[in-house]
Order: C-alpha cells, then sequence, then structure tokens
C-alpha cells in the first residue's frame, strides 16, 4: 500500500466549509483533511475558530440556535450535513471529549455504561461488565477505580473525571474522538496521563483536539493545523509546522509574537 | 527638595485620620441613623414572625389546660360546635384533630396530582423544549395564574367544578356529596401548577450546559438526554418544588373554605366532603366568640400545628433545593 501523504483516504474531509453565528462568520471557507490514526491538532489564538471547527464534526453546533454551517463535511466519503443523516448514529461514530470533565450525576460504572446502554451495544450484564471494563482500562482508569464501580463519578478527581469521560467516549467504540481542549483544566499531571494515553488510543482511533499548548500538540500531535481569525493558515506534520512554518502568521504564533 | 516635597505631602495626607470635627461628627451621625432605621425595619418583621409564634404558643397552652394532648393529636372525632351553648347538651366538644389531618393530607393529595404531573411537564416543556419565543409568551402566563385571587380559583371551585364532579360521577353511578375533596383539591392543584413549574423551570435550567452536551455528544436524543441525564441531575431541586407545593396546599384556605365543606368525616375517599385545617380555623373564629373557651383557642392549636408542618416542610424544601445549586455553581 502506498504510504505517502497524497493518496491515504482521510477519515474526514472538510471543503469550504463556512460557519456564522448570526450575522459573524466564525470559520472562513476551510478546507481540511483528517486521516486516520493519527492525532490532528487544532492550534490558534483565542476566538480563531478551531473549537468551533471541531464542533462542526459531530454537528454539535446544531445545539446552538443562531448557529449555521455550510460547505462540505464527509466522514468516509459520506456527507455527514444530509438532511437525512441520523445524529444518534452519527454521534456514536464520532465521540467526543470536552474542556472541562463533565461526568453524569451517576455511578461511575453507569456513566461509562450509558452510551453502550442507548445504543443497545451490550446483550448481556455481563458483556455490559466486560465493556465497562475495558472501556476504563483503555482510558487508564481501572486499578483507580475497580473496587469502587458503584460510587458517584463526581466524586472523582478532575484528572480522573476527564479519563472517565474518554472511557465513556470509548465505551461507544466511536471511530473518531474529538477533544476540545481536554487537560485546560488538569493540572500538569493529570495532563501528561492523558497525553500519554492520546498516543495509546490512536492506535484504534482518530483522533482530533484542540489545544491552548503548542508544546501540547507538539508532544501529541502527528499533523497540525493552524487556525488564525477564521481562516485555517496552515496544515502540515506537526515537525514542518513548528520547524519550518510556510506563513508567517504561523511563524509569529508559535514564537509567541501573537495570540 | 523632592524628598522635602514627599515629606509635605505626607504631613497633608495624615488629615485622613484627623478630619475636620463638624464635618466628621456629621458623617458618623447620619450614617449611624442609616444603620439604625435599617435594623429597626428588619427587627420589626422579625419581632413580629415571634411574636406570632409565641401567641400561637401560649394560646394553645392554654386550650391544652382544658383538652388533653393526647386527645387532641390522636383523637379521631373532631366536634367543636357542640360546646357553642354552655346551656346545650353534651357541651363538652370533642377536639380529635385526625379527622382535620386527613382531610387536609387528601386534599393536598388531590392537589398534587394535579400540580406535581402538569408543573413538572410545564416546566420541562418550558426548560428543556420551548423556543425563546414560546417561552417568552408561556411563561408570564403561568405566572398571571399564580397572580390570581385565590377566591376566585375558590368560585370557580363551587360554581364549575363542583357540579361538573357531581354531574360526572352520579353519572357513573357513585354517591357523590356536593362538597367533595376532589373538586377543592383539583382546584387548588391548578392554583399550585405555577408554583411547581416556576421553581421546577429554575432547577432545571440550573443543570450544566456540559452535561446536556455530554450526552448529546455520546449520540443520546433529546427525550434520553432530559430523561437520563437532565431530571436525575435536577432530582432534589425538584423535589424541593414539589415539597413547597404540598405546603402552599395544606396552608390554602380559601378555595377549601369556599369548596370543601365542614363536616369533619373520616375518610380518604375524595368524592366526600371532607374539612381541612385551615377551614375549621376559620369556621371556629367566625362571629362573636369568646376567647377563652375550648372552641375558640382550638383554633390557635391548629394554627401551631399548621405552622410547625409548613415550617418543616418548608425548610426541608429549601434545604435541597439550595444544597442542589450549590453543587452546580
Amino acid at each position: 500500500m502506498d504510504m505517502s501523504p497524497g493518496t491515504i483516504r482521510p477519515k474526514l474531509t472538510a471543503r469550504g466549509v463556512n460557519v456564522f453565528y448570526g450575522d459573524a462568520q466564525a470559520l472562513n471557507r476551510v478546507d481540511l483533511d483528517i486521516r486516520a490514526h493519527e492525532v490532528t491538532a487544532l492550534i490558534g489564538p483565542s476566538g480563531c475558530g478551531k473549537s468551533t471547527f471541531l464542533r462542526c464534526l459531530n454537528r454539535m453546533n446544531d445545539l446552538i440556535e443562531i448557529c449555521r454551517v455550510d460547505g462540505d463535511i464527509r466522514l468516509d466519503g459520506e456527507d455527514i450535513y444530509d438532511p437525512a443523516v441520523n445524529l444518534v448514529y452519527l454521534r456514536a461514530r464520532i465521540g467526543m471529549v470536552f474542556q472541562k470533565p463533565n461526568p453524569f450525576p451517576k455511578s461511575i460504572y453507569d456513566n461509562v455504561a450509558y452510551g453502550p446502554k442507548i445504543h443497545g451495544l451490550a446483550r448481556s450484564r455481563a458483556d455490559m461488565d466486560e465493556t465497562v471494563a475495558s472501556s476504563l482500562e483503555r482510558a487508564g482508569l481501572w486499578e483507580e477505580v475497580k473496587d469502587r464501580l458503584d460510587a458517584p463519578a463526581t466524586g472523582l478527581s478532575g484528572g480522573q473525571q476527564q479519563r472517565l469521560c474518554i472511557a465513556r467516549a470509548i465505551a461507544v467504540r466511536p471511530e473518531v474522538i474529538l477533544m476540545d481542549e481536554p487537560c485546560s483544566s488538569l493540572d500538569p499531571i493529570a495532563t501528561a496521563r492523558i497525553e500519554a494515553l492520546m498516543d495509546e488510543l490512536r492506535q484504534n482511533f482518530t483522533i482530533v483536539i484542540v489545544t491552548h499548548s503548542m508544546q501540547q500538540a507538539a508532544r501529541v500531535s502527528q499533523r497540525t493545523a493552524f487556525f488564525h481569525l477564521g481562516d485555517l493558515v496552515e496544515v502540515g506534520d506537526t515537525d514542518t509546522v513548528f520547524t519550518q512554518p510556510v506563513d508567517p502568521r504561523t511563524e509569529s504564533y508559535i514564537s509567541g509574537r501573537i495570540g | 527638595m523632592a524628598q522635602a516635597v514627599a515629606a509635605a505631602e505626607r504631613v497633608e495626607r495624615s488629615s485622613l485620620l484627623a478630619a475636620p470635627e463638624g464635618r466628621r461628627a456629621r458623617q458618623v451621625l447620619g450614617e449611624r441613623i442609616l444603620l439604625g432605621l435599617l435594623a429597626a425595619s428588619s427587627l420589626v418583621a422579625i419581632l413580629t414572625t415571634i411574636g406570632i409564634a409565641l401567641s400561637l404558643l401560649f394560646e394553645t397552652l392554654r386550650f391544652l389546660d382544658a383538652v388533653p394532648l393526647f386527645d387532641f393529636l390522636f383523637g379521631l372525632n373532631w366536634s367543636p360546635q357542640i360546646a357553642i351553648r354552655e346551656d346545650q347538651v353534651g357541651s363538652s366538644g370533642a377536639f380529635g384533630v385526625v379527622p382535620l389531618l386527613v382531610g387536609t393530607g387528601l386534599i393536598a393529595a388531590v392537589a398534587m396530582t394535579v400540580a406535581g404531573p402538569l408543573g413538572l411537564f410545564s416546566a420541562i416543556f418550558l426548560a428543556e423544549y420551548a423556543s425563546p419565543r414560546a417561552r417568552s409568551f408561556a411563561k408570564p402566563i403561568l405566572e398571571i395564574l399564580a397572580g390570581i385571587p385565590t377566591v376566585v380559583y375558590g368560585f370557580f371551585a363551587v360554581l364549575v367544578v363542583a357540579p361538573f364532579v357531581r354531574d360526572s360521577s352520579e353519572a357513573a353511578g357513585f354517591e357523590v356529596s356536593s362538597e367533595s375533596a376532589l373538586a377543592a383539591g383539583v382546584v387548588m392543584g391548578v392554583m399550585i401548577v405555577p408554583i411547581v413549574s416556576s421553581i421546577a423551570d429554575d432547577v432545571i435550567s440550573a443543570v450544566p450546559q456540559s452535561l446536556r452536551e455530554g450526552a448529546y455528544g455520546l449520540g443520546a436524543t433529546k427525550s434520553e438526554t432530559v430523561r437520563d441525564i437532565v431530571l436525575p441531575a435536577a432530582l432534589p431541586g425538584i423535589g424541593g418544588a414539589l415539597l413547597l407545593g404540598v405546603s402552599r396546599a395544606i396552608g390554602e384556605t380559601m378555595i377549601v373554605v369556599m369548596a370543601a365543606g365542614l363536616s369533619a368525616q373520616l375518610t380518604v375517599n375524595p368524592l366526600q366532603a371532607v374539612t381541612t385545617i385551615t377551614v375549621q380555623m376559620v369556621a371556629l373564629l367566625t362571629g362573636d366568640q369568646e376567647f377563652d373557651s375550648p372552641k375558640t383557642l382550638a383554633a390557635f392549636a391548629l394554627g401551631l400545628l399548621l405552622f410547625i408542618a409548613t415550617l418543616i416542610l418548608n425548610l426541608i424544601a429549601l434545604m435541597l433545593v439550595r444544597r442542589y445549586q450549590e453543587r452546580y455553581d
């Protein structure tokens, strides 16, 4: 199989994506490919549109009444904005982890079991136990919580809660995981754990992460896309973007002159 | 040179501590008067509350001289009417409060059967489903419902709902009295809907958006999100909203005075006439009464009972709502 970048079929493709909040345009004709089994980092200063773009990918922007998205976004070639698309299936295939850990006010077990339950993924209690255990294991949380699965999830520390949210997303067996600044409320140790986790997870999943931290983007991602004022300025291999940026705006940002 | 200027300024500024005498004194006096006025106002309210509670307590103690506490709290027979005139045969009277408690509870239960689901469902609609336009239209109307004088609800109960309950029950072959717990309870329930819906709406709206997004992000539908995530998260607060509704139901007077009847029957059949604590208090104190007979003193005992019951309900309800809000702020 030819592995040169031009011929890999991307997992997600975005073409000419415009996003408006009311009359204000938040994204301007964005074209971006997300490759499978890679971590793609979206970076840029606040308000540049990186989170907005992320939330287009699982149609989370649908929840915002004044938000309008046009352009073409495809998952494995299927148009996700087709009116016939069932959001339940779309979001089962593209999971999401949020900026602030948002465990449901339920037990640790029920948090992880919720997704599989609503999608009917477990045939029996034993099956569900297995799904919960393996999801927690892959999220690196199993050893810490295996003896207290019935304890409320809100009692976990921030870092544990975020790993629980990752386990919750994994449990649905998505193909893509979107992460919206997943470490912004965590301390450096919890952040390091989640970054290590991302590298393991990309064996099985395609990951798109929005991050404020350029060091984080450099550490975890294979590809980096730099957004500025609603434009996708530059996208490329992370090493290249950070060492030989093409656009002067990218160069300014990564050297700390803007943002 | 510069140092000398700085030193001079420092001397000037030390006048902060030694303002001209007269101005300083005026300021202090003004502050004190304002403080006194504000404190006195709140003191009036507090003293009034304490005064009312104490007078209830003392009159109740006088009542308990005539009627033993045990007979009052656990007696199954309420007929204070017997004791109106001293020359009347059997003027002793019976002051067992159980029939009143059962009547009050029955009407409150009917009211909450109406107000619970209606209030909760309209709160869910307002908080989760209504468009901003529908919300801006429906919420004020619900609040108008809360502003209707209860005597108007009373009319409505007597003139519309009670005849309707009687006619339709008789058509269905049930024995029914013209003043039924059902009619009073249903109308009271309608009155309580805005109380439940408004508090439940606040509580549901306070569930963080991040929890909803978490559920949507997993592919949950709107109804799954509301049922599985939002409502369980809001449950303690919803419990508080319902308890405030119950508290309002047992304290409500006008509707039951007009629609519930006077006879103290010990029944849980909502088609029968029952009486409530508030109705009996009104009945005991209406007209010229001596204020030292057990009959009138009984009203204070009932009042104290009601006061304690609603106080406890309100405290629990507020605790639930507040603890819930703390969790998500």
